[in-house]
């Protein structure tokens, strides 16, 4: 049915038809849902079922338990501190009035007496639901103002509407916190996308990952909104920092597992403690921050996915898991001052979004080394940065984001200095 | 000592990545952005701007702590205590620049011609360019001793050098972009300059 209705208004986006200019969107929708009936005519002739197309879906394939995970925990965490905060006191007026509420009135939902442990049973829909009120408008904010810069992108350039838009319209807002300003979402990604990525010729010739690019380009120019304590759970009027974030505000020699469970935030004034109580909490992503960031399994199954799939390059990922121990080991056994330097290198795998950074955005194929010893190198010089980052830089508590923006402008000279070695070794054989 | 070396290693990081020439400070962009079109000039164009740095910063450093700055005459006897030739300072650092290019100028004319006529005129040109020069003025403004200006001469040099041959080689991957016609040459190098400081800016304030 929907195949006889593409196929009824194809010809009003045909060269001459009523809607000629806006043929990249038909022919979005058309291949989108059906595989394109055109066949190659010349001679080269490549005959594989992972096109671009299929590769792109595999990777929103492989973020699904991301999303859920950012829609459950976005939830739970909000619920558990509404909940603590009732214990304290109940400020109805603080979400009285906040359309969300209104609606998780209308669906039944008592967000306030939610008891249930993490992920059981019984506050898995609550969670799911509440979160999902916090996630959608920002991935429809998202879709909605990139998706228009890549129409109209498309439309004067008379490229093609390309996949690879779906996957930077789903990876931008998992790195969001759950309570940014809508604007600052639809400005994010309309720079990536057309700074990051449309300005070199769309999908494929950029060399920084657009979304990265739209994220990075927030955490600087608002980076008091963006990266304070107030962003991170989605309860107005509750601060408190993420696991990275306290760590440089903490007391020298702190040990990392005691700072982390006693993580604390206010809300109104009231302590409440906000911690991930275990490295089991933090690995499955009890804690709050950027909202598919939080649970190192969920992106580990999306690793698998990928890696499965082929899709993502196995070598990326071990390359920053040998960057991160390698460094963060060497810093934890050495006599430093700062807690940072402090971090063991087991819980550096599962705070802040490394999972998240070197699972889903480093192994980004357009913007990655590609070479195999590059990209050994690229994920190890992630790692390595990364590390850096999160220990001795004060300024910047998170290192993923830019340790990848940076390892990205890096790949193009790691690639043409591995093809230059390959040449030099091949005219010495044959010399 | 162990400090001191660690303080002498931290400054070398830090002219290299955090106050990079080109990418912090967007000095030397004239030559940063003509002689990037491919990665080999590039690299010849970053060992030279190495050379010079490393050796004309301490040179001018031993000038300034020896003639130029306030009292520095006061071994040449009393009479010149309170001689202050700091208003020099930019003639003599250019001086020294100039020399060193003439110098270097002259070593790969003999030694490696195929180099010398890639660089062609931005050879003699680095003696203008403002990296080098800002690379002694802020070794002045710092108060850099002998050590550490050697030091920050390699580090800065080696700084500007590595993000010449970055760009150039993102400017490499990016030549069969199909880059909208009013962005392509110059345009689109200034963005790419913009983006790749957005990706060193991870190191600012360590």
């Amino acid at each position: 049915m929907l195949r006889k209705l593409l196929d009824k208004i194809e010809p009003l986006f045909k060269p001459g038809g009523k809607y000629e200019k806006f043929y990249p969107l038909y022919e979005a929708q058309d291949t989108f849902l059906f595989t394109p009936g055109e066949v190659t005519h010349g001679s080269t002739h490549v005959r594989d079922a992972l096109d671009l197309k299929r590769l792109m879906s595999m990777v929103i394939v492989a973020l699904i338990p991301c999303i859920f995970m950012a829609c459950y925990n976005t939830g739970y965490q909000a619920q558990k501190i509404l909940h603590a905060a009732g214990e304290v006191k109940l400020p109805e007026t603080l979400w009285d009035g906040s359309w969300r509420y209104s609606i998780m009135d209308a669906l039944g939902i008592n967000y306030k007496a939610n008891r249930g442990e993490f992920l059981s049973f019984g506050s898995l829909l609550p969670c799911l639901i509440h979160g999902a009120l916090f996630f959608l408008p920002i991935y429809i904010v998202t879709m909605a103002v990139g998706g228009t810069c890549e129409l109209i992108f498309s439309i004067v350039r008379k490229h093609e509407i390309n996949e690879g838009f779906l996957v930077t319209g789903m990876l931008f807002p998992l790195t969001l916190p759950p309570n940014i300003p809508l604007w600052q979402v639809a400005l994010g990604i309309a720079f990536g996308v057309v700074v990051g990525k449309e300005i070199f010729g769309g999908t494929g010739r950029n060399f920084l990952n657009p979304a990265l690019t739209g994220r990075a380009f927030l955490y600087f120019a608002y980076a008091k909104e963006i990266s304070g304590d107030k962003v991170w759970t989605a309860v107005d009027g509750y601060s408190g920092a993420t696991g990275l974030g306290q760590i440089n505000a903490v007391e020298p020699g702190t040990a990392t597992a005691a700072m982390m469970a006693s993580l604390s935030g206010t809300y109104n004034g009231e302590k409440i403690a906000a911690g991930a109580a275990s490295w089991w909490d933090a690995f499955i992503g009890n804690m709050h921050g950027s909202m598919g960031e939080t649970s190192a399994l969920a992106c580990l199954i999306g690793a698998v996915i990928l890696i499965a799939t082929r899709i993502g390059s196995w070598q990326i990922m071990a390359g920053t898991l040998v960057g991160l121990l390698g460094l963060s080991t060497v810093f934890w056994l050495l006599p430093f001052h700062a807690a940072a330097y402090h971090i063991p290198p087991w819980w550096h795998l599962v705070i802040g979004s490394y999972a998240f950074g070197a699972v889903f955005m480093a192994t980004d194929p357009v913007s990655a080394a590609m070479t195999t010893k590059g990209k050994w190198l690229y994920g190890i010089l992630i790692g390595v940065v990364t590390v850096i980052v999160r220990c001795m830089n004060v300024g910047f508590a998170e290192g993923v984001m830019l340790a990848i923006l940076f390892a990205n402008t890096c790949a193009p000279l790691i690639d043409y200095f591995v093809v230059q070695q390959n040449v030099k070794r091949r005219l010495l054989r044959t010399a | 000592m162990w400090n001191y070396s660690y303080d002498l290693f931290s400054l070398f990081m830090r002219a290299v990545f955090v106050e990079n020439l080109a990418l912090a400070f967007f000095l030397g962009m004239c030559t940063f952005i003509a002689v990037s079109k491919n990665v080999k000039t590039a690299i010849g164009l970053a060992i030279a701007v190495v050379l010079v740095q490393t050796i004309t910063v301490p040179t001018n450093n031993l000038l300034y702590n020896y003639m130029l700055k306030p009292g520095a005459l006061a071994w040449l006897g009393s009479n010149f205590k309170d001689l202050d030739l700091s208003f020099l300072g930019l003639i003599v650092y250019i001086g020294v620049v100039a020399a060193m290019v003439q110098i270097m100028e002259m070593i790969l004319d003999k030694y490696f011609p195929a180099l010398y006529n890639t660089l062609g005129i931005f050879l003699p040109l680095i003696t203008v360019n403002c990296a080098i020069l800002g690379g002694s003025l802020f070794m002045v403004e710092n108060k850099y001793d002998f050590p550490q200006s050697v030091v920050y001469g390699l580090g800065a040099g080696f700084g500007w050098g590595l993000a010449i041959m970055l760009l150039a080689a993102i400017r490499e991957k990016l030549r069969y972009a199909d880059i909208p016609a009013g962005l392509r040459g110059l345009g689109i190098t200034f963005v790419i300059c913009g983006l790749m400081a957005l990706g060193f800016m991870s190191f600012q304030g360590i």
